[in-house]
């Protein structure tokens, strides 16, 4: 077994081991500690796996902004008000629907990727010359050109939401 | 390979010891430029001109006891201080301080300094909740909102500089400054960068977190002891880091100004330019009286973004159209 | 994984380990004498009154979303600084379109007064 699948099995082991500690944490802060736990690890098998610009922009949004985000939510949440709610209000059918269907999904690649010659625009050897960073940047701005530029605007979709869902709590 | 390894745990030891002296020898330099800035004496007793003032501190924050406030959250409350003092380690793998003098050359160094570095902000946030007291809470909150409203402007600064580079190698980026540093070239840039990086360190004149007037300490009134020290060694060995990364980035890395004093070694260099936007981050701190809430968030979300922005977009201009 | 990425390693090993091991030793080295009140939080010397985690200001959350946003908005800027030299004019342009409608979020922010702070 070589260094890199050694590190792969540590990093994948802790991953899963604190994603399982997200969602049994009762304190949300701790289960919050914990998701960043996650994301970090999952960043540090982007990098065995040479996805450099990925790990980044893991790090960066998700560990830096997402977790970042639900700490702001659990600081704003009365802590009195939020114990009477019910906790599962049905989400648990949804949960399961959506976990098998991310599972079929995950298969679906891995098998694609397995056995069809399926590898995308960006091949793991094209991805090694020159840098990650450099072949992202070749091809988002000429082949996906549109959903770059629809990025955009999904993103002023989503602050307009939020906007208006916080606005009367603005005005108030 | 044993011999690599080898090579880089000294390398790893050698910068490691480098910045925990810059660290503690900052502490000293802000005492005793603040002293000559207010025409007082600063610290004297300890050594020759108080030379071993921070040793007796580190010393004495060791044998302090080692409260836990009541009703706190433990393992929040632990990890916090850790959380605060390995970023600013993290980053040193990728200072270039001479030529060949790194611990290691990443073809990303930039976004691996944005990414590890966005996260003291958790330092910050759970150092505030952990201690359940009503400043502390407030001061992180506050604290972590002016973090990330900054960290934007940092990192649009950074990719000013990367257009003109092509690389998130920080070797590159100094090698690319032979003939002319970045600062004459990015002057906005600079500029940015460095409001950016004082105030997400939360110093004076942006240290509205810890507004001693208002909100008695900031996000670690609780802590005492060494962990209370943590939160300091952080903030300094922040600034001894971002100091080095704006030497790489705007003023030319280990090369002499104007080439003149080619005998002087790299890295020398590189350890004075540090020092010197060190220093100028002490001077502002003890210059400049400190901003309003509202004037800090408003600077960086309504003059500083829009106009990094411009700069970009300008910069953009000029390198497409301008052969 | 590339051979540059192994000293991180052991940066992040000393970075924790230095973190750990400081905390651990003031916690063995230092005296321990604990009581109700100086443990109790530190509220200017009264008695402290309620329980500390209470609900913040909403503009504290609109800022940081507001922070994911752009994040997500600069994260398209990197990859981009790196290669628009090779790619001409046209790459320039399609960034300027993309920093446009990035302005025009921002601008939709302030007439929205997210950024006002009180």
């Amino acid at each position: 077994m070589s260094y890199t699948e050694i590190f792969f099995y540590i990093f994948a082991v802790l991953s899963i081991l604190f994603a399982l500690l997200t969602v049994t944490r009762r304190n949300a802060v701790h289960a919050a500690i914990c998701l960043l736990l996650t994301f970090f690890f999952i960043a540090c098998n982007y990098v065995l796996l040479e996805a450099e610009f990925l790990a980044a922009v893991q790090v960066l949004v998700y560990a830096g902004g997402v977790v970042g985000l639900m700490l702001y939510v659990i600081m704003l949440v009365r802590k009195d008000e939020a114990d009477e709610v019910r906790q599962s209000l049905g989400q648990r059918v949804i949960a399961v629907f959506i976990a098998i269907l991310f599972v079929l999904e995950i298969a679906f690649i891995s098998l694609l990727a397995y056995y069809g010659n399926y590898s995308g625009f960006l091949s793991s050897k094209m991805a090694q010359i020159g840098g990650n960073t450099e072949s992202i940047g070749a091809v988002l701005y000429t082949y996906f050109l549109l959903p770059f530029e629809v990025v955009s605007v999904l993103l002023l979709a989503a602050l307009v939401g939020a906007v208006v869902l916080a606005k009367n709590r603005i005005e108030r | 390979m044993l011999e690599t390894v080898i090579l880089t745990i000294a390398k790893i030891i050698i910068f490691f010891a480098v910045l925990m002296f810059f660290v503690a020898y900052g502490t000293y330099a802000e005492r005793k430029v603040a002293g000559g800035i207010q025409d007082r004496i600063g610290p004297l007793h300890c050594g020759p001109f108080g030379l071993l003032q921070p040793l007796a501190d580190g010393l004495k924050l060791f044998f302090k006891e080692d409260i836990t406030v009541a009703k706190s959250d433990k393992p929040t409350y632990y990890i916090a201080p850790i959380l605060a003092v390995v970023p600013a380690i993290l980053v040193i793998a990728v200072i270039p301080v001479d030529e060949n003098i790194m611990i290691t050359d990443l073809n990303i160094a930039l976004l691996y300094f944005l990414a590890v570095s966005s996260l003291s902000v958790y330092a910050i946030m759970l150092g505030g909740w952990a201690g359940n007291s009503k400043y502390p809470l407030l001061g992180g909150l506050r604290s972590a909102s002016q973090f990330i409203s900054y960290e934007l402007v940092l990192g649009l600064s950074i990719v000013c500089v990367a257009m003109l580079v092509g690389s998130f190698s920080l070797r590159d980026v100094v090698l690319y400054q032979k003939d002319m540093w970045m600062v004459f070239k990015q002057p906005i840039a600079f500029i940015c960068y460095m409001i950016a990086a004082i105030a997400e360190l939360n110093r004076a004149p942006f240290d509205l977190p810890e507004a001693e007037s208002e909100l008695v300490g900031g996000y670690h009134t609780e802590y005492s002891s060494m962990k209370f020290a943590m939160f300091f060694l952080g903030e300094y060995a922040n600034m001894v880091v971002s100091s080095a990364i704006a030497t790489c980035l705007f003023l030319g890395g280990w090369y002499a100004p104007f080439s003149i004093l080619p005998f002087i070694p790299g890295f020398i260099w590189f350890l004075i330019k540090t020092f010197l936007i060190f220093f100028f981050m002490l001077w502002i701190r003890w210059t400049y009286p400190r901003v309003r809430f509202d004037q800090l968030m408003g600077m960086s979300w309504k003059v500083l973004m829009p106009v990094v922005l411009l700069n970009i977009l300008v910069t953009g201009f000029i390198v497409t159209f301008g052969r | 994984m590339r051979e540059v990425y192994w000293p991180l390693i052991l940066v992040a090993i000393l970075a924790f380990g230095f973190g750990i091991g400081t905390i651990v030793i003031s916690k063995l080295v230092g005296p321990k004498r604990p009581d109700p009140s100086k443990l109790s939080p530190y509220e200017c010397g009264v008695e402290p009154v309620g329980d500390a985690r209470k609900p913040f200001f909403i503009h504290y959350y609109m800022i940081a979303l507001l922070f994911l946003v752009f994040d997500i908005e600069v994260i398209f800027l990197y990859p981009w600084a790196l290669k628009f030299k090779e790619m001409g004019s046209f790459a320039f342009w399609e960034m300027a379109v993309f920093i446009v409608i990035f302005l025009g979020i921002f601008l939709y922010a302030y007439v929205k007064g997210v950024l006002e702070w009180e």
